[in-house]
């Protein structure tokens, strides 16, 4: 099967998926949805390997296949295929996508079993799995522009999936109109290149960018900022960053596969997609590299503070993809990518652990760690999966995410001049991801156990009437909530196979990069970015691993802060609390960038939009306009209004008169 | 005889249908009073039909008798509608047309 077949497969598997749960949702009883919805992505993935094999068979400069299924526009000079492109980037992509999708399908198939919305939920995943594909393998800008906004769309739809509880309806829309923003962003971006290169594919605008543009071309770094807003709105980066956050009030295997592994990355993707630009003007890619940086330390300090164990995850999430913006902007693309690989894995293994966790503190259990410990001896698979997650994510000593983020950090120095900042800021930022990763297990795990896990110990789970954990009221179950029956990693094998693998990839995905050892990732991208002026440039394996060192230093630091500050001396946190009050509430408040919104957006477009409805819409349009004219026809017709008496003798009459009218004229002018 | 005889005849007639549409409420006494009316018109044109000696007044007066019978029957629907709906059988009280 040639590789271009294979990409259409897995693209078609996953949309036959949502066709099929949701035209004969009716019929499909228990758990069966949920199979169906796996075993498509499961049947994506093995297509994307086929893909993967079918590439590696072709010589080296042969690895770009384009294909084309039908034109979508031929005329007037604009020509769109529905067409993909299979290089070894969405090659790469596609295979972490399918692979951790198929796994978070699998784990939701027993977390959301008791759910009154399962099928619903499958037809969904399915749908978001088959646009984050389409935007993936889309060979063109048009066909990228139409999976960006069905990605948005689908998070939209399970952001909001409890649609009963108005906190996730709120935070749906805030993550749809966010996500617009971008897709504005990206479809200007889209003009702007198809005015200068005259294309769309985008082998024809990179070519076009050469031949038009010179380095630093105004144009073209509108053009590059443009891509860089669409990208930060969906990778969720400063000033677009506010709605993942929010979003984690969709189910937890959402916020595993949509916020965590595959659809926030795909702002790194398209950097690295489009990078030929992005080097022809290098000044918008350092713009990106800045905000990256600034990104990954603001969230990470938010981290520390935050109580909502996913919102802590959520913040990690940012922060993390902080370090791949700043590795694809600063041209380290296979790094970035590698930790795109790496991040997908132990990310969606936290949320994973997380969701067992928050179903072990009741239906609609508090998601707050400050109501959690101690859960150590009641879940020990959970406790040990999710301690993985969080060594990699601290980026402990031979973990993937030690490769992955010191890779970045190592590729920034040998660029050398400013970017060594970076660096330097990437490890500060490291030690706080150490704290705050070992803050969420110390918290969670250690401790005195609650009611809850001591509640679990004795072998049932605990229970509570549901209730939004937002803001306390109760709950409709109507529509779907994951209850009664609580789903925890320890009882469900799906769960426990899918986070099993998960771990097991946290630990060793490192092997695809080790310095001076593999250079597997590297070789196999080398095709998508030889033409990068920094494809050459590749720290030697000495000052990598002299970067490993001081990564594993600073990581065993921030473990062991962790450690002094939440189980050595319990209390440090809270007089450190007392201590600086304004940096605490300045963290806690999310350094106020939905104040920020609020005040600077919403209330004064609110505002206008009151004084359009009150002024414009009801004094001008209503009353002026529409009841002058009502006023000018009524004053004008009143003489014919009073004829229309509806009485019908009356109008026998006025007939008559009017017969008797004329004939006495033709008398008179007769005779 | 005299054709004023006739016109005379006729004029009388047609006085009594438009008194009746006029002053009636009662939809069906209305429409018997515009069958006067209509009458009155066939009676006149029959008339000079005969006072002229050919056929033509004749023609029109079957075709208004045509035209009668559908208008009888259109008003007869119109008044068991209204009886259906329970709308008090009364042309005053059928109003809605009021500007």
């Amino acid at each position: 099967m040639s590789a271009t077949t294979a990409a259409w497969l897995v693209l078609a598997l996953p949309l036959a998926g949502t066709i099929v749960i949701s035209v004969f949702w009716k019929l499909l009883p228990g758990r069966t949805a949920g199979w169906i919805g796996t075993g498509a992505i499961f049947g994506s993935f093995v297509f994307a390997l086929l893909a993967l094999a079918d590439l590696q068979d072709h010589a080296e400069e042969e690895r770009q296949l384009t294909s084309n299924l039908f034109d979508y526009v031929n005329t007037a000079g604009v020509k769109a295929g529905m067409g993909i492109l299979v290089d070894p980037l969405s090659v790469m992509v596609i295979l972490v996508v399918t692979g951790v999708s198929a796994l978070i399908h699998l784990y939701s198939v027993a977390y959301m079993d008791s759910d009154e919305g399962y099928r619903r939920y499958f037809a969904y995943l399915n749908f978001f799995v088959f646009s984050m594909l389409l935007l993936v393998l889309g060979g063109n800008l048009v066909v990228l522009i139409i999976g960006w906004a069905f990605v948005g769309f689908a998070s939209y739809a399970l952001i909001s999936f409890w649609y009963r509880r108005r906190t996730a309806t709120k935070a749906g829309m805030k993550a749809f109109v966010i996500n617009v923003v971008g897709d504005v962003g990206l479809v200007l971006a889209a003009f702007l290149l198809f005015r200068d290169s005259g294309a769309l594919d985008y082998e024809g605008v990179f070519r076009g960018a050469q031949d038009v543009y010179t380095i630093n071309d105004g144009t073209l770094i509108a053009a590059c900022c443009l891509l860089l807003v669409g990208a930060f709105a969906k990778s969720a980066q400063i000033p677009l960053h506010t709605w993942l956050a929010d979003a984690m009030e969709g189910p937890t295997p959402v916020s595993a596969l949509i916020h965590a592994a595959t659809m926030v990355t795909a702002g790194v993707y398209l950097i690295a997609r489009t990078h030929p630009l992005f080097e022809l003007a290098p000044a918008a890619a350092d713009i990106g590299a800045i905000i990256g940086l600034l990104t990954l330390i603001m969230a990470g300090t938010i981290a520390l503070v935050v109580t909502d164990l996913k919102r802590i995850i959520a913040y990690s999430t940012i922060s993390q993809i902080g370090y791949m913006v700043v590795g694809v902007s600063t041209f380290a693309h296979v790094a970035g990518l590698f930790h795109l690989m790496t991040h997908a894995f132990f990310k969606a293994l936290l949320f994973m652990g997380a969701g067992s966790v928050i179903s072990a503190m009741g239906v609609g259990g508090d998601a707050s760690i400050d109501k959690m410990g101690g859960f150590r001896k009641a879940m020990p698979f959970t406790f040990i999966t999710f301690t993985i997650g969080a060594l990699a994510l601290a980026a402990f000593p031979l973990t993937s995410g030690f490769f992955s983020k010191d890779a970045i950090l190592a590729f920034d120095w040998e660029r050398g001049g400013g970017y060594r900042v970076i660096t330097v800021l990437g490890f500060l930022a490291a030690l706080i991801t150490a704290l705050y990763a070992f803050r969420m297990v110390f918290r969670v795990f250690f401790g005195e156990p609650v009611p809850a896990a001591r509640e679990l110990e004795e072998g049932h789970v605990h229970h509570e009437p549901p209730h939004n954990p937002g803001t306390g009221e109760p709950e409709d179950t109507d529509v779907g909530y994951p209850g009664p029956d609580h789903a925890i990693a320890e009882r469900a094998w799906p769960m426990k196979a899918a986070m099993s693998v998960l771990a097991f990839l946290s630990l060793i995905g490192g092997i695809a990069l080790v310095p001076g050892v593999t250079k597997t990732l590297e070789e196999f991208l080398h095709p998508s970015f030889e033409d990068s002026k920094f494809a050459e440039m590749v720290p030697s394996a000495g000052t990598e691993w002299t970067f490993g060192a001081v990564g594993a230093v600073v990581s065993l630091a921030g473990i062991a802060m962790a450690y002094m500050i939440w189980m050595r001396r319990p209390g440090l946190s809270a007089r450190l609390v007392e201590r600086f009050p304004r940096v605490h509430a300045f963290l806690a408040n999310k350094w106020y960038w939905d104040e920020l919104y609020d005040y600077g957006v919403v209330r004064p477009m609110s505002a206008f939009g009151n004084f359009g409805r009150g002024v414009i819409e009801t004094r001008f349009v209503q009353d002026t306009i529409i009841g002058g004219a009502v006023g000018i026809v009524r004053v004008g017709t009143s003489f014919a209004r009073s004829v229309q008496s509806g009485y019908l003798r009356a109008y026998a009459l006025l007939l008559l008169m009017g017969m008797f009218g004329l004939a006495l004229y033709f008398l008179i002018v007769s005779s | 005889m005299d054709i004023t005889w006739y016109i005379v005849l006729s004029a009388f007639i047609f006085a009594i249908g438009v008194a009746g549409v006029l002053s009636r409420r009662n939809p069906l006494v209305i429409l018997l009073c515009l069958e006067l009316m209509l009458n009155a018109g066939n009676l006149a044109l029959i008339g000079f039909s005969r006072m002229w000696g050919n056929g033509d007044g004749q023609v029109f007066a079957l075709i208004v008798m045509v035209v009668a019978a559908c208008e009888v029957t259109i008003g007869l629907g119109l008044i068991v509608a209204l009886y259906r709906r329970r709308i008090p059988i009364d042309v005053d009280e059928v109003a809605e047309l009021r500007g």
